[in-house]
């Protein structure tokens, strides 16, 4: 496989083509898990796990299946890998998985992966795609992590569960609920996009 | 737990207390892409109302009834969005053929339901938390208010806003989350009436 269209892969999918901030997929699990920075990072590792191998297998599959029940084919292979995901960290994390609740299984309608093996998948090669399946995977972690970070620094004075601010600091709890989600990830496409159009309005 | 609860504290506090769009942030996807207007939000509203009451209530009874006695819980996710999107094709299909009026306000947006995470969100939410039959129909049918209730609200006031100007960094998904953080607020403001868990 080219090593340029590897490049152009990851380049998209981090940046101009961020599933998160781009395209604004996938935001029901930004905004749910990113209260705590240690479930966001499990549910990060779920959806690059599940995104990549969905992503291949449908690659895999795309010359057999029938175009009209192709959104079906695509949804139960997504929701097998998400078995498969949601059975581990039952096994290993049994906390973190009680913590995300519904939200480790509703990564099956996580539109980030429909979306890419729609647009990607069906007409590229299997390991092209297992790659774009990690790379958006990435484009989607690292801003779930800066929000994740910014959250629980605020809302709870700690990083992954230890306390870094000291008793000065007051929580904000309005951070860890509802409304802070909605606010931080308008504050972050605000951010975003504020530095690209910039970037755009210099080229002119 | 939730046997001591009645359906209409379920219901309630399904649209108000606990909104699934407002506090357990499902269904965002269409919601941010769809409220750009109230006719069309109406639409999908209702959409979302009768399949997630309806499919509440399938799951239920695929869960209790086979799942559990078959010991294949863990299979509950496949089984679940197979029942959702065979159910609402079967929407589709029958719509498409009795009114060629409720299909083209209600049936393009049927297929859109299907991958809307709040339908599976709340059957995930209804096994989770033990309700009883008549629970999970009260809690479907609320939570599908509640999400229409939100969408409809957005839309209205996206609307108004189409004159206004928005700073062009916020414009489009920025300036509508911005909005349902303080709808978010306002229906903190409920909280006090209705708990559920």
């Amino acid at each position: 496989m080219p090593a340029f269209k590897v490049k152009k892969v990851f380049t998209d999918d981090l940046g101009a083509n961020n599933p998160v901030f781009a395209q604004v997929l996938g935001i029901c699990s930004t905004l749910a898990v990113t209260n705590v920075l240690r479930n966001t990072v499990v549910m990060c590792v779920g959806l690059i796990f599940v995104t990549a191998l969905s992503n291949m297998t449908v690659s895999l599959l795309r010359t057999y299946m029938p175009s009209r029940v192709r959104m079906m084919v695509e949804t139960l292979i997504i929701a097998s890998y998400v078995i498969i995901v949601d059975i581990v960290l039952k096994a290993f994390l049994p906390d973190v998985s009680r913590q995300l609740g519904p939200y480790a299984g509703l990564i099956i309608t996580n539109c980030i992966i429909m979306g890419r093996t729609e647009a990607f998948a069906l007409s590229n090669p299997p390991g092209l795609s297992f790659l774009d399946g990690i790379a958006s995977g990435i484009g989607y972690s690292y801003v779930l992590i800066a929000i994740a970070i910014a959250r629980e620094l605020m809302g709870s004075g700690s990083i992954w569960g230890y306390h870094v601010l000291g008793d000065w600091w007051t929580n904000w709890s309005i951070m860890v609920m509802a409304p802070g989600a909605f606010f931080m990830l308008a504050i972050f496409i605000w951010i975003v996009k504020g530095a690209t159009s910039k970037e755009e309005g210099g080229k002119k | 737990m939730s046997q001591g609860i009645a359906f209409y504290a379920i219901f309630f506090a399904a649209i108000f207390t606990n909104n699934i769009l407002l506090t357990n942030y499902l269904g965002m996807c269409s919601f941010l892409a769809v409220s750009r207007e109230v006719a069309t939000s109406v639409g999908l509203g209702s959409a979302v109302i009768f399949v997630m009451t309806t499919t509440s209530v399938l799951n239920w009874l695929a869960y209790y009834f086979i799942l559990v006695p078959l010991g294949l819980v863990y299979l509950r996710y496949i089984v679940f969005i197979v029942i959702i999107a065979a159910f609402v094709q079967l929407i589709e299909m029958v719509i498409e053929r009795i009114s060629d009026k409720l299909y083209t306000s209600l049936g393009i947006f049927l297929p859109l339901i299907t991958v809307n995470c709040a339908i599976l969100g709340a059957s995930l939410f209804m096994i989770i938390r033990n309700y009883t039959f008549i629970n999970s129909l009260f809690y479907g049918m609320g939570s599908g208010i509640g999400w229409a209730l939100a969408i409809v609200a957005m839309a209205g006031i996206r609307q108004k806003m189409a004159r206004s100007r928005v700073p062009r960094g916020l414009a489009g998904a920025g300036i509508t989350l911005i909005i349902a953080g303080i709808m978010a607020l306002a229906f903190m403001g409920f909280s006090g009436m209705i708990k559920i868990t």
